[in-house]
Parts: structure tokens; C-alpha cells; sequence
């Protein structure tokens, strides 16, 4: 039996294992992709300090120090169900037979909401992370000439991702408004959103490459009369006055439909036309990948400030069932740095149950949870404001849950 | 790598390092690609979009998420079938089928007569013990 398992070897996942084999636990992590890394392997982006946040290299650094440590780290393993069997005692059900341990940590990340837009089941269309991965990590180019539907934190940058390795991309828009689509359709609350990340002082959007920032983006975004040409992200339009109907083609993608928009979101008869393009992105933001926390009965909250629906737990990442813990995006979508960070706060908390009389790991588990804070402040990357917030939310949660 | 698919040179992350290259089947034919790609990966480097047709419909797919959480790239591999293509890495000599349209066992030849709710039924019961 393990000391502990870890179902996903994101940042989270990684920097707990390593933690926990520091403590020299007897620790299993397992993921289903191919390598481990989780979503940082495909991440890409310019600090503000002008440096590269390189996820390939961030995993390395994670897997030397993993590997330097013994840690049993097994990918194309997926994990589809928790169970408790007693007071800790848990058994992980996956593809490749079942393994037991006396601790779970849930590491499982987050998932991209779906936008559909009719047409969207067309081979090559394809969530704006799915380009992000073939890019970045499998070196694979999505098409020839695409356009991303979807305005938000996570589709530019991915963008920009794109245009670095050479994808030709039309331009981004919105998805046409539908029941599903809402917000991301709604041009006046898409600004907003922008906007809100925009004026936070490290700021994703203002960051992104010194010609984003000396252009006057931020400031026409925060306008009403939307330029109809779209304001220019390295040369590429970002329209928010212009969405996406219908993507069409027979056997593949062809072409999209684009109306323009009112500020609202209505569609403007008579300015309906044909884009040409191989492949499309969809992007509809991030959500917390929760369903193994649900399957073993975790509570839950929805937090708009977490991006969802998360499983109560409280700072130190324990949860209301004893020996079960939660790290990374499954609590709150945030950039790579916290998660990693909460998994040194796991794996922290996790080895003191484990190991008698070392004081030192209350201290420590103290600091980590500052560090986590401090990274939280300084995050160049912000998917949802008043992230802390929510953090409180569900903190309160956590000890309304506890103590009754 | 001869595929101008492949992002061979990248400003940031740099060359791509040479790998071995794997031979593998798809619907019969013979493709390659490179140690560590995914199945999905390999074929989009081969010009490959289509993974599957849907089970009734039969209207063709291909990946969504690329990550495992979508389950639209389900294919056969070496005869196991609802694989995910995006999630399973390319072995060589490894045979991969796309996912085909299925007799679908809800088509009912009897649809007319069958009762569709239960006042349906109800009726239907009626009229069948009035008619003995
Ligand atoms: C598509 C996508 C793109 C993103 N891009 C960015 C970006 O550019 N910049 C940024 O700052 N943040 C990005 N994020 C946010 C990202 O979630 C965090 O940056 C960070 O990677 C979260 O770390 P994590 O360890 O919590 O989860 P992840 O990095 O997502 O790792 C979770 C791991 O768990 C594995 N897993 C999940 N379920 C199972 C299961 N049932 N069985 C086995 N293994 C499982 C997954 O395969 C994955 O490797 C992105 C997220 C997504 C979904
Ligand atoms: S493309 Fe979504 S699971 Fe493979």
C-alpha cells in the first residue's frame, strides 16, 4: 500500500510528489497523457521581466528534481474512479488495475468549457488548447489558415502562441450568441472581462509583448465605438463587434459565416459573409476537472471566482474527508506557478501525518501557504478577478463543513 | 523530418530534436511519424483529420481537446476499441482503425406500435382487452 497517491503529474501534482518523497514517503503519481507535465507542458509566455515562462522547461526542472528523488511517476494510466474503502485506506480504479493507498491527493487540473457553434463537430475545429498542445508540445501545425472564436485571457495568448510558430491566424471573434455561448458572445461584458485583467497592475494583456503594450489596445478596448477593423494583437485582428454563426464545410472545415454585432451581441442584418479557413478554435475559458472529487463524495461550491464548481477544502488542501487532498486547478483556475505551489502545500501537509515529531513541518507548511499568497499577488497570468475573494469562500466552506 | 506539418524550428523552444521514426497503419495504410507523438498527432502531421464517424450519423470527427476530456478521437488500436487517439502514444507496427457507424439497436421496426408513455400504454391495454 502507498503512502500516498497522486492522480495527475501537472505542476501540482509534481511539486507534491516531490515534497512528499523529500519526507521520503512511498508515493505513486499517475496521469493519463503521455508525458507527464500536465497543461504547463504546452504553456508559452513573455514575462513582464522579458524572460520566457517556458512550460517544457519548467517540467524538466520538476522531473529532474522528481527523478532525483526515486518518484515513481507512471503516465497512460487513467484513473476513473475513487473509492474509500476505511479510515485511510483508498483504492484508485483505472485502466491498468487498481492500486491502494492510505492518502489521495486529486491533482486532476481543469478542463475548457465548450462555446459551441453550429458545425462545431467538423474535423478541424478544435478547442483553443488542443492548438496549444499540437504547437507547443507535439510540434504538429493545426492547418494553414485558421480563426479563433472566443476573446479571453487564455485564447490570446494562445494565439500569440501560434503566430510565434508560424500558424497563420485570420483573426479572433466571438461566438455568435446562443443559450450556451452567453457571456463569451456578449461584446460589452467580453470587454469587461478585459478590461478587468487589463488594469490589474501585472497584467496578462499588458504584458504580452512590449508592441501590445505601447499599442493603445487597452485603451480602445475600454471604449464603446469598437474599431471595425478590430484592434491589432502583433498584426492579427481581435474583432469584438464580429461573430462567428456557423463554421462550414462537408467533410472538414471550409469556411466560417460572420455577421457583425451590436454592442450587445445582436446580429446586424445584411453584413453576413465567408471567411476561408482550414481550422477553427474554440475558445470558452477554463473550468475546474472535478468529477473524481465527486465520485468520492467530496463536497462541492460553485465559485464564479474559481471558474466553477470545486471541491471544499481549506489552505492547507485537505479536504472534509480525512487522508483526501486536493492541489492545483481543481480548486480555482489560476496560473501554473500557484498550482505548483499549492501542491508543495499538499504534499507539506500530507507528510505530517506521516512523520512523528518534526516540528519544523508546522513552520513550513506556514510558509508554504504564505508562498502560495505571494505568487497569487504576483501572477502575470489571471483567469478570474477576485480570485482571493473566492478563496475565502471556500475556506468558510471548508470550517462551516467541518464544524457542523 | 520531411513533413512541413512539423514545426521544425521554433524562435523560443528551438529545433526539434531528431527522433525515431515509427511505421504505422490507419484504415490499411501505411504512414509514419516520430517516437512520442500521439496517435492524433501523428496523423494531423500526415494530413489526417478524420478519427471517426459518428455511430448513427456517420458525419466524420476529429479531435476537440487534444487532452483526453472530450473523448472525440475515440479509434481501434490493435483491435481494442474506443481508444483515445489524443491520449495513446504511436508504437511502432501499431494497427489503427477509425471508429465506423454501429447497427444502432434503438432503431425499431415497431416504433409505430409501440406505446411512447405510459397513458399510451394504459390505452393501448384497453383497447387490446376490449378487442378479446
Ligand atoms: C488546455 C489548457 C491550457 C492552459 N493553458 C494555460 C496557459 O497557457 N497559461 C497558464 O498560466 N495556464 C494555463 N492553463 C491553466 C492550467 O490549468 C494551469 O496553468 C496549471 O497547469 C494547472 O496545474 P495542475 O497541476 O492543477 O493541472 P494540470 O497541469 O492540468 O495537470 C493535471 C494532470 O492530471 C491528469 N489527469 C486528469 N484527470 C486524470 C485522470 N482521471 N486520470 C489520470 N490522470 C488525469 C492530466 O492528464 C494532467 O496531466 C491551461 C489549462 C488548460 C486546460
Ligand atoms: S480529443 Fe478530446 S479526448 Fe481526445
Amino acid at each position: 500500500m502507498y503512502d500516498v497517491i497522486i492522480v495527475g503529474a501537472g505542476p501540482a501534482g509534481l511539486s507534491a510528489a516531490i515534497t512528499c518523497r523529500e519526507w521520503d514517503l512511498h508515493v505513486l503519481v499517475i496521469d493519463e497523457f503521455v508525458k507527464p507535465g500536465g497543461r504547463l507542458l504546452g504553456q508559452l509566455h513573455e514575462e513582464p521581466n522579458g524572460e520566457w515562462w517556458n512550460g517544457i522547461e519548467e517540467t524538466k526542472q520538476l522531473m529532474d528534481k522528481a527523478e532525483s528523488l526515486n518518484t515513481d511517476i507512471r503516465c497512460g494510466i487513467s484513473a476513473h474512479h475513487l473509492e474509500k474503502v476505511k479510515d485511510h485506506h483508498f483504492i484508485v480504479h483505472t485502466n491498468k488495475g487498481n492500486f491502494e493507498a492510505k492518502n489521495l491527493l486529486i491533482a486532476t487540473g481543469a478542463a475548457e468549457t465548450a462555446a459551441p457553434v453550429p458545425g462545431w463537430t467538423l474535423p478541424g475545429v478544435m478547442s483553443i488548447g488542443a492548438a496549444q498542445v499540437m504547437t507547443n508540445v507535439h510540434r504538429v501545425r493545426v492547418g494553414e489558415k485558421g480563426i479563433v472564436i472566443g476573446v479571453n485571457v487564455l485564447s490570446a495568448a494562445i494565439a500569440r502562441e501560434l503566430q510565434l510558430a508560424g500558424v497563420n491566424l485570420h483573426s479572433m471573434m466571438l461566438p455568435a450568441m446562443n443559450s450556451v455561448t452567453k457571456e463569451h458572445a456578449h461584446p460589452k461584458k467580453v470587454m469587461d472581462g478585459l478590461s478587468r485583467i487589463a488594469h490589474l497592475a501585472p497584467s496578462a494583456f499588458l504584458r504580452f509583448g512590449s508592441r501590445f503594450t505601447k499599442s493603445d489596445f487597452v485603451r480602445k478596448l475600454a471604449t464603446q465605438f469598437y474599431p471595425k477593423s478590430g484592434v491589432k494583437m502583433w498584426g492579427m485582428p481581435i474583432h469584438l463587434r464580429k461573430a462567428v454563426t456557423e463554421i462550414n464545410g462537408k467533410d472538414r472545415v471550409e469556411s466560417v459565416t460572420v455577421f457583425d454585432i451590436t454592442a450587445d451581441g445582436k446580429l446586424i442584418k445584411g453584413t453576413e459573409r465567408r471567411i476561408e479557413v482550414d481550422f477553427v478554435c474554440i475558445a470558452g475559458g477554463l473550468y475546474p476537472l472535478a468529477e473524481l472529487a465527486a465520485v468520492i463524495g467530496l463536497p462541492f461550491q460553485y465559485l464564479e471566482e474559481l471558474g466553477g464548481h470545486v471541491p471544499v477544502h481549506n489552505k492547507k488542501m485537505e479536504t472534509p474527508i480525512d487522508g483526501v487532498y486536493v492541489a492545483g486547478n481543481i480548486t480555482g483556475i489560476e496560473s501554473a506557478k500557484v498550482a505548483r505551489a499549492q501542491g508543495t502545500v499538499a504534499g507539506l501537509s500530507i507528510a505530517k501525518k506521516h512523520v512523528d515529531g518534526k516540528a519544523d513541518l508546522d513552520y513550513r507548511l506556514l510558509k508554504a501557504i504564505e508562498q502560495v499568497k505571494t505568487i497569487r499577488n504576483e501572477a502575470t497570468i489571471q483567469f478570474h478577478p477576485h480570485i482571493s475573494e473566492g478563496r475565502e469562500k471556500i475556506e468558510q466552506a471548508f470550517r462551516r463543513i467541518v464544524h457542523s | 523530418m520531411t513533413n512541413n506539418r512539423r514545426i521544425v524550428d521554433h524562435p523560443v523552444l528551438g529545433k526539434l530534436s531528431d527522433r525515431k521514426e515509427i511505421t504505422f497503419t490507419y484504415d490499411g495504410q501505411t504512414y509514419t511519424g516520430y517516437e512520442g507523438d500521439t496517435i492524433a498527432s501523428a496523423l494531423l502531421a500526415n494530413g489526417v483529420r478524420t478519427l471517426r464517424v459518428h455511430e448513427e450519423s456517420g458525419k466524420p470527427r476529429g479531435i476537440y481537446c487534444n487532452i483526453g476530456h472530450c473523448f472525440e478521437c475515440r479509434v481501434t488500436v490493435n483491435n481494442e476499441t474506443g481508444v483515445r487517439a489524443c491520449l495513446t502514444e504511436i508504437k511502432d507496427q501499431m494497427v489503427v482503425e477509425s471508429g465506423r457507424v454501429l447497427p444502432s439497436p434503438l432503431a425499431s421496426t415497431e416504433h409505430d406500435t409501440l406505446p411512447r408513455t405510459y397513458a399510451e400504454f394504459v390505452k393501448q391495454q384497453e383497447e387490446e382487452k376490449g378487442e378479446v
